[in-house]
């Protein structure tokens, strides 16, 4: 075809061939390479709310530094007409902007794919087995925006405008994404659109189109909403009924603080008197914040913070208390990675065993382990329900993947049932029963009865303390007392065990091996069950849903000869509570994890449990 | 029929009786034994329903006293240095209870510091009341923030360091009611406290309360080393004299002098009429003169009833947060439905 390209001259190659190739629809992943700062994020959001508009399943997924600006940042899009979401270890589509890291990224690009770049970027284009699209960024820029300092956000307007020519995206869509991110103002998408479609017009007159990829409308998405986890959590607490947040500014859980101020005045402002039905007090460091929740748990709000692993670790002495004075508390870990400052803006599993037995002595917590946003949601109401029921802190692990990035989901489904306050007396209960005792175990569940302050009777009042105590709440060190309370609390324990979510088991007649997962890795885990099923290997698959476990687990390891442990850390943490929970079974269990700061993707799933059975196999 | 009560009640019917905690298990003559029944007295007369109070504290000798009064108020012992939290947390979620909180100046002006003023910074309504010995009682004897320059103690040897004032750190972080006292002037600390519970916002009362077991160094006659020395009962590592508490009673703008358990002297000057407490810098003033001539200044040395507090900055004026029903908590079906149609 037409050889007289300037890209095909750069690359001197066979684009030829490369156009000749049957499409590709609805099936590739995109990666935008740009500096941190540089605004690419209303871009690369606005191309990702587009495919979804369009119908196709999408996901996007934003691999940034701990920096404010200049660092390099990636964005990553997939977008797979079978629903497939999770991270693709290269993309076929690769747009970088940044020279500093455009020769890596250049290397990237998954073969039959293309790169298209900022024509300014030197480069040796050495490689046959993709297409190359120059597409002049600066130029494009300027000519649009007379402001010197909003040039560089506009460009990133410039590969929308080039991609959606290329792939074939509506800018019909595009636009509607851009309303969506600019919350219906008409201007800034005015002047955004007018860049885009200057792209758009530029490439269809200067760029020869040699690569398969394409776009299609689909209908895969009617319905669905497209929302991050932290969002998704918050709604979750509001219409739990959240009455006090406290909360202390961290990568990657902020943003769940952000949306309940966000959210909350629109919500929860009474209609008749104007006031807050609820308090949101940005806390001094995460002690504090515990602190305060747990002082408003006491009184009898539904308190609730959120925070990642640094602020765990501050908030463990206040856990301890939390539990041993049984007081309700949630608290969000929006996950990253560690040890120490680690890759704060990385996505990781690693606080499983960490915040699972967090305090000091004998401390163990119910936790719930979100493994989408609409679980974010749920969990996020039931966690009140769960912490006022058990009166202790219930803790919900979600991770940064989940929590900061854009998924796909069904609507959420409004709270099914009215809120549990959990045991607590009033006056006139205590009028009737003449009295109570703080920690005795009346019902035979572990949970005993407690009062709020400001209840008007003269025998509601008890001691609240981390210090030993009898069932009268009274200080004892008397070593039958200590014993017995610490029985108790195991026996709340169990009933934890019965009210948290069970796993979600699917059972494939004929495997014998099984995959258990939790959390954010399992779009990873359905895509590596189809890749291997093609591959001859039947799994069934067990996902975790909370802790801690239960026999639905115990049945799930009892059935396959072998199950593999898929889970983003380096210690395999979940590998170590599953083999405590089912030690008869310890040795059918075996580690598939994996921890560099990336989201899982199939193909290492696939590859770990296809190399476990060739081990297995030969053994 | 009828009798008639011979017992005194207050305005509330309540007797004093019903203000009582539980027996102290503090040293006997422990100065904040003493500020726990000046506690109960100003509680009482005020007229407050026990059950609208809650009682925190940290950790320490100091952080126990909520146990030694009003058995009828809600109580909650919290971690060390960290009940400025918890009391934020609880007063804010519920705003018409009243909140005492009792610390040490280990647990106040060491681990807890920044706490500390971080509440008194959002103006919490509560009184706030720290009992000072300048040593960490409960630990058995360590220096304190607030000990002075030069003070000996027997296990920790000699303070070098200078010490924190916490009602200056208390002005500094805006705090809008700060008093100093001596545990053993019940009439001053009595009057400071129901002061303090009119305030509307934040009131610290810094107690001088003296460590009747760890303020000891070797040559004082009455420390616990002479004691063991020279009274040959004395050979149990353990024993802690018995002491009598110490009471002044003294006037406006009088410098006294108080001999404490261990021999050493404090001296103690009330603030005379002169002092404007509502002038800051007046107030500061005062606290760096005092800190000069190493005496400590009593009475009420600054208010202000002018800032919001944290209530009130969040606008908290109705219903406290945890009475507001089930319904009004969750919004509707149909608020939800909006939202999430436009995420579509
Ligand atoms: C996190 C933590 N660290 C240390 C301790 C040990 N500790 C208990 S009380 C105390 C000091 C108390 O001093 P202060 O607040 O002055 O009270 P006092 O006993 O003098 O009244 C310490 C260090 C603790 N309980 N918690
Ligand atoms: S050690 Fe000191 S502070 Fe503690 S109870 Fe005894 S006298 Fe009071
Ligand atoms: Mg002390």
């Amino acid at each position: 075809m037409i050889a007289s390209v300037q890209p095909s001259q750069q690359a001197g190659l066979h684009e030829e061939t490369l156009a000749s190739r049957s499409p590709v629809v609805n099936d590739f992943s995109i990666m935008v390479a740009t500096k941190n700062g540089s605004g690419s994020q209303t871009a690369n959001t606005t191309l990702l709310r587009a495919l979804f508009k369009m119908g196709i399943p999408v996901s996007g997924k934003n691999l940034f530094p701990s920096n404010i600006q200049g660092m390099p940042t990636w964005y990553t899009i997939r977008a797979n007409k079978n629903g497939f979401v999770a991270r693709r270890p290269h993309a076929e589509i690769v747009v970088t902007l940044n020279p500093a890291t455009a020769l890596e990224d250049y290397q990237s690009v998954q073969s039959g794919g293309f790169f298209m770049y900022a024509d300014d970027i030197k480069l040796p284009l050495s490689r046959s087995d993709i297409s190359h699209y120059p597409i002049p960024v600066k130029k494009l820029a300027t000519e649009n925006e007379k402001e010197p300092k909003l040039r560089t956000y506009v460009a990133n307007m410039v590969y929308v405008g080039a991609l959606a020519q290329l792939l074939g995206i509506d800018l019909a869509d595009i636009e509607s994404a851009l309303l969506f991110h600019f919350k219906g103002k008409r201007k800034p998408v005015e002047s955004n659109m007018k860049v885009v479609r200057l792209a758009h017009e530029w490439a269809a007159e200067n760029l020869i189109k040699t690569d398969p990829f394409r776009v299609e409308r689909m209908n895969a998405t009617e319905g669905l909403i497209m929302i991050d986890g932290n969002t998704a959590g918050a709604l979750g607490a509001i219409y739990g009924g959240v009455t006090f947040a406290a909360w202390y500014p961290i990568t990657p859980a902020t943003g769940l603080a952000d949306a309940l101020n966000h959210f909350l005045p629109q919500l929860r402002t009474d209609p008749q008197t104007g006031a807050p039905t609820y308090a949101v007090v940005q806390a001094e460091d995460e002690l504090a914040a515990l602190g305060m929740v747990v002082g408003a748990g006491w009184v009898g709000a539904r308190a609730m913070t959120s925070t990642s692993g640094p602020g765990i670790s501050l908030m463990t002495e206040f856990t301890g208390l939390a539990y041993f004075a049984e007081v309700p508390a949630v608290i969000w870990d929006v996950q990253r990675v560690g040890p120490s400052t680690g890759m704060p803006t990385r996505v990781s599993q690693g606080d499983v065993l960490k915040v699972y037995f967090l305090g000091h002595g004998d401390t163990k917590h119910p936790c719930y382990i979100p493994g989408n946003v609409k679980e974010c949601f749920e969990f996020g109401w039931r966690a009140f329900d769960l912490a006022e029921r058990l009166q202790t802190p219930v803790f919900v692990l979600s991770d940064l993947d989940l929590g900061m990035n854009q998924w796909m989901s069904e609507p959420f489904d409004y709270p099914d049932q009215p809120m549990d306050r959990g045991k607590v007396l009033s006056a006139e209960d205590l009028k009737r029963l003449g009295g109570f005792a703080r920690y005795r175990d009346v019902d035979g569940d572990g949970i005993g009865y407690r009062t709020l302050p400001g209840t008007d009777h003269p025998l509601a009042a008890y001691f609240a303390r981390g210090t030993g105590h009898n069932e009268r709440a009274q200080l004892s060190e008397r070593p039958e007392d200590w014993e017995n309370n610490m029985v108790r609390l195991a026996r709340k324990f169990e009933t934890a065990r019965r009210l948290m979510p069970k796993p979600i088991a699917e059972y494939v007649e004929g495997a014998e091996v099984g995959i258990i997962s939790y959390g954010s890795a399992d779009p990873a885990v359905q895509e590596a069950r189809a890749m291997l099923a093609e591959a001859g290997l039947k799994t069934s698959y067990l996902r975790l849903r909370a802790l801690p476990l239960e026999q639905t687990t115990t049945e799930f390891i009892a059935a396959h000869r072998r199950c593999y442990v898929v889970e983003l850390n380096s210690d395999a943490q979940m590998l170590q509570l599953l083999r405590l929970h089912a030690p008869e079974y310890a040795t059918r269990l075996h580690a598939a994890n994996h921890s560099d700061g990336l989201p899982l993707t199939a193909e290492w799933i696939s590859t770990a449990v296809q190399a476990g059975e060739g081990s297995a196999n030969r053994a | 029929m009828g009798t008639v009560s011979l017992q005194k009640v207050n305005v509330i019917g309540l007797q004093k009786v019903d203000y009582k905690g539980n027996d102290s298990t503090l040293c006997a003559g422990c100065g904040h034994d003493s500020i726990a029944s000046q506690i109960i007295t100003a509680f009482y007369e005020m007229g407050i329903k026990p059950e609208n109070v809650i009682k925190l504290s940290g950790i320490g000798c100091s952080s126990k006293s909520p146990a030694y009064f009003m058995n009828r108020a809600w109580g909650f012992n919290t971690l060390h240095g960290r009940m400025a939290a918890v009391a934020t947390g609880a007063l804010t979620a519920n705003h018409h209870l009243i909140g005492i909180g009792v610390s040490g100046d280990g647990d106040t002006g060491s681990i807890g510091l920044g706490n500390f003023k971080h509440m008194v910074r959002r103006n919490v309504r509560m009184v706030y009341i720290i009992e000072n010995n300048g040593v960490y009682g409960l630990t058995k004897g360590q220096f304190s923030a607030t000990a002075d320059v030069g003070q000996e103690l027997k296990h920790a040897g000699r303070n070098e360091l200078p010490p924190i004032d916490l009602c200056m750190e208390a002005i500094t972080a805006e705090c809008g009611f700060v008093a100093r006292s001596f545990a053993g002037d019940p009439k001053q600390v009595v009057t400071l406290i129901k002061a303090a519970l009119s305030h509307r916002g934040t009131a610290v009362i810094d107690i001088i309360s003296p460590c009747v077991t760890f303020n000891n160094h070797d040559d004082s006659t009455k420390s616990y080393v002479w004691g063991k020395t020279n009274d040959d009962r004395i050979n149990d590592f353990t024993y802690v004299p018995h002491q009598e508490e110490i009471t002044v009673d003294y006037e406006e703008g009088e410098v006294k002098e108080v001999t404490l358990h261990d021999g050493s002297h404090i001296l103690l000057k009330k603030v005379d009429s002169k002092h404007d407490p509502t002038d800051r810098a007046a107030a500061i003033k005062l606290l760096e003169e005092a800190r000069e001539k190493q005496l400590f200044i009593t009475g009420l040395l600054y208010v202000d009833n002018r800032r919001p507090n944290l209530a009130e900055t969040l606008r908290l004026n109705g219903t406290p947060l945890v009475h507001v029903p089930a319904e009004r908590l969750r919004p509707s079906r149909e608020s939800l439905e909006k939202i999430l149609n436009s995420m579509k």
